[in-house]
């Protein structure tokens, strides 16, 4: 791409890391809005998608050489997180895609908002907030977008279970009794 | 960068009288908005002071859906998003998902491709005129006049496809059925008589009087906040950027056609403006059409795709040239038949963010016209 490179984004920027697996930069908490404004500066003008990512805690498998020169293979937990992911374009160059992430926690999902350096990240962010809980500082206008007022919990996320909302049952069985056993909640 | 325009605002007092501001809730059953979408506007007099536009109304939680299904089984649903142009979604939800695995799609496929994506357009925006005009208060007869038209490519896509709006025809790696060479030639035809069509219609139209006094000057967008903003497609370039994904990317065989990208020249992007770049680019998609009808070829229509879709794990993040704007799907492939996240960067939903903006200062009838003019459909909006 021309314009600006990862590369460059990394050099300016000491604490910000390549995945490349994801091909995008990941900026640490708190580095962002400065980042988007470096990279506004350098002409990319235009945030075309946001939305968020939800990882669960998983055990992933490895495969690694030990020092006697065997493959083995380890299994370690990777944590719960949350992504946030910002595609940025510059129209001016006509160049792009670049991929920066915001990186959270699940239990306390806090970001930075984007959306002073670049307008179309309003109602996205909203939506991020609205679906998966993602709490965005500076945020102008952070209410729900899809779902109504009093909605509770955040339908994106992965361990979501849906209210127990079912008609009131005389005779309540199999399934349903169930449900109505196990209380308000679906487990 | 634009940070949301504050306004203050204080209240007169007239005669002695004091004033207050008058809410006012549009929608969401207002025939003027296109489907179920609300706007709490407030007004001294006629004058919008403040608007928010709230929706949701349609949510059916569309992403989550597809996470729970495989690649294939939501190609369907991607007809449902903006289900004036089904095939554009097809496109764009196969263009990400073919660049998470390696298909090559036969020639016949990539022209029929866009010939498909550019007869949708067409549809798009000659029913977009047709409801525009409508929202002016001209009731009845240019949208009947546009959707006689829109009528002979349905009966097209339903020829090709077998529906006429949810086509369902893209597949990964090429298109679920061939057309005949009859179909061609009825296409041809069509074609052929469409710009006969424009002619009577842009004459009827874009010398109006009335259009002209009612658009024009009207919902100004400049092209700095049209740029910040995210905005894509027609209205865009109705703000003076020449911005064409299918310039841009020239994703599918778009670079072997000869067609030139409309934009206007000032920098004041009201919604005649937005409605003139539609007229114009109903003009080059008959270009592409005429040169794709022409050189389509004998073949396959669709590649050597495996059986079952089980891309390895990698990110994705395709987009197309929709006919209201940029779509674009990002995929998360995490080597199971289903995706591990599926989004949707919806064009509808990201041209309203400049909805308050381009209202603020008109008079409450207007916020009709500028809404038309934006073209949505609600069905991507809430998703």
């Amino acid at each position: 791409m021309s314009g600006v490179s990862f590369e460059s984004v990394l050099e300016q920027f000491p604490g910000t890391k390549w995945d490349e697996a994801a091909g995008a930069v990941i900026a640490p908490l708190g580095q962002a809005r400065a980042v988007a404004e470096w990279l506004f500066g350098q002409g990319v003008d235009y945030c075309s998608n946001v939305t968020g990512v939800d990882y669960l805690e998983r055990e992933v498998k490895e495969k690694i050489t030990n020092d006697d020169g065997e493959t083995e293979t380890i299994t370690r937990t990777e944590s719960g997180r949350v992504d946030v992911v910002y595609h940025l374009y510059s129209m001016r160059d006509q160049a792009g895609p670049l991929v920066l992430k915001q990186r959270t926690s699940r239990d306390n999902a806090e970001a930075e908002s984007l959306t002073p350096v670049w307008r179309s990240c309003d109602l996205q962010e909203r939506e991020v907030y609205d679906l998966f809980g993602v709490n965005f500082k500076g945020h102008p206008n952070q209410r729900r977008i899809m779902m109504w007022d009093e909605f509770e919990g955040h339908p994106m996320r992965r361990d979501y279970t849906e209210p127990f909302d079912h008609e009131w049952e005389p005779t309540p069985h199999n399934e349903v009794l169930e449900k109505h056993q196990r209380g308000k909640v679906i487990i | 960068m634009n940070a949301s325009t504050e306004t203050s605002y204080e209240l007169l007092e007239q005669d002695g009288l004091e004033t207050s501001l008058l809410e006012v809730s549009m929608g969401p059953h207002h025939p003027s908005t296109h489907g179920v979408f609300r706007m709490d506007v407030k007004l001294d007099g006629e004058t919008v002071v403040d608007l928010q536009p709230v929706f949701g109304y349609l949510h059916r939680n569309h992403e989550k859906l597809a996470e729970n299904m495989s690649y294939l089984a939501n190609m369907p649903f991607t007809d449902r998003l903006d289900y004036f142009n089904s095939m554009t979604n097809n496109w764009a939800y196969a263009l990400a998902a073919e660049q998470l695995v390696e298909i090559e799609i036969p020639e016949r496929a990539e022209y029929l491709r866009v010939i498909m994506a550019e007869l949708t357009r067409l549809v798009n925006h000659v029913a977009l005129v047709g409801f525009f005009v409508n929202d002016l208060g001209a009731l009845g007869t240019p949208l009947l006049y546009a959707f006689r038209e829109r009528e002979k490519i349905l009966d097209l896509f339903e020829q090709a496809s077998g529906a006429r709006m949810m086509c369902n025809y893209f597949r990964f790696g090429g298109l679920r059925c061939d057309v005949t060479e009859d179909w061609l030639d009825e296409c041809r035809r069509v074609v052929d008589r469409f710009p006969a069509f424009l002619d009577e219609y842009e004459q009827l139209l874009s010398e109006n009087e009335i259009i002209l006094s009612r658009t024009q000057g009207v919902g100004n967008l400049s092209s700095e906040l049209a740029i910040n903003a995210g905005i894509t497609g027609p209205m865009l370039r109705a703000s003076g950027v020449s911005y064409d994904l299918r310039k841009v990317d020239q994703y599918g065989i778009y670079d072997r056609f000869k067609f030139r990208v409309p934009y206007t020249d000032g920098d004041v992007g009201d919604c005649y403006d937005r409605f003139m770049i539609r007229m114009l680019e109903m003009r080059e998609s008959i270009k592409i059409l005429k040169q794709a009808l022409a050189d389509i070829p004998e073949g396959d229509i669709i590649g050597k795709a495996p059986k079952v879709f089980k891309p390895k794990p990698a990110e994705t993040y395709g987009r197309v040239e929709g006919p209201k704007g940029e779509l674009g799907f990002y995929l998360i492939a995490d080597g199971t038949p289903k995706p591990y996240r599926y989004r949707v960067r919806p064009p509808s939903l990201i041209n309203l963010t400049v909805l308050r903006d381009m209202c603020i200062g008109q008079k409450i009838a207007d916020t009709v016209v500028i809404l038309g003019s934006i073209d949505i459909v609600l069905g991507e909006v809430d998703r």
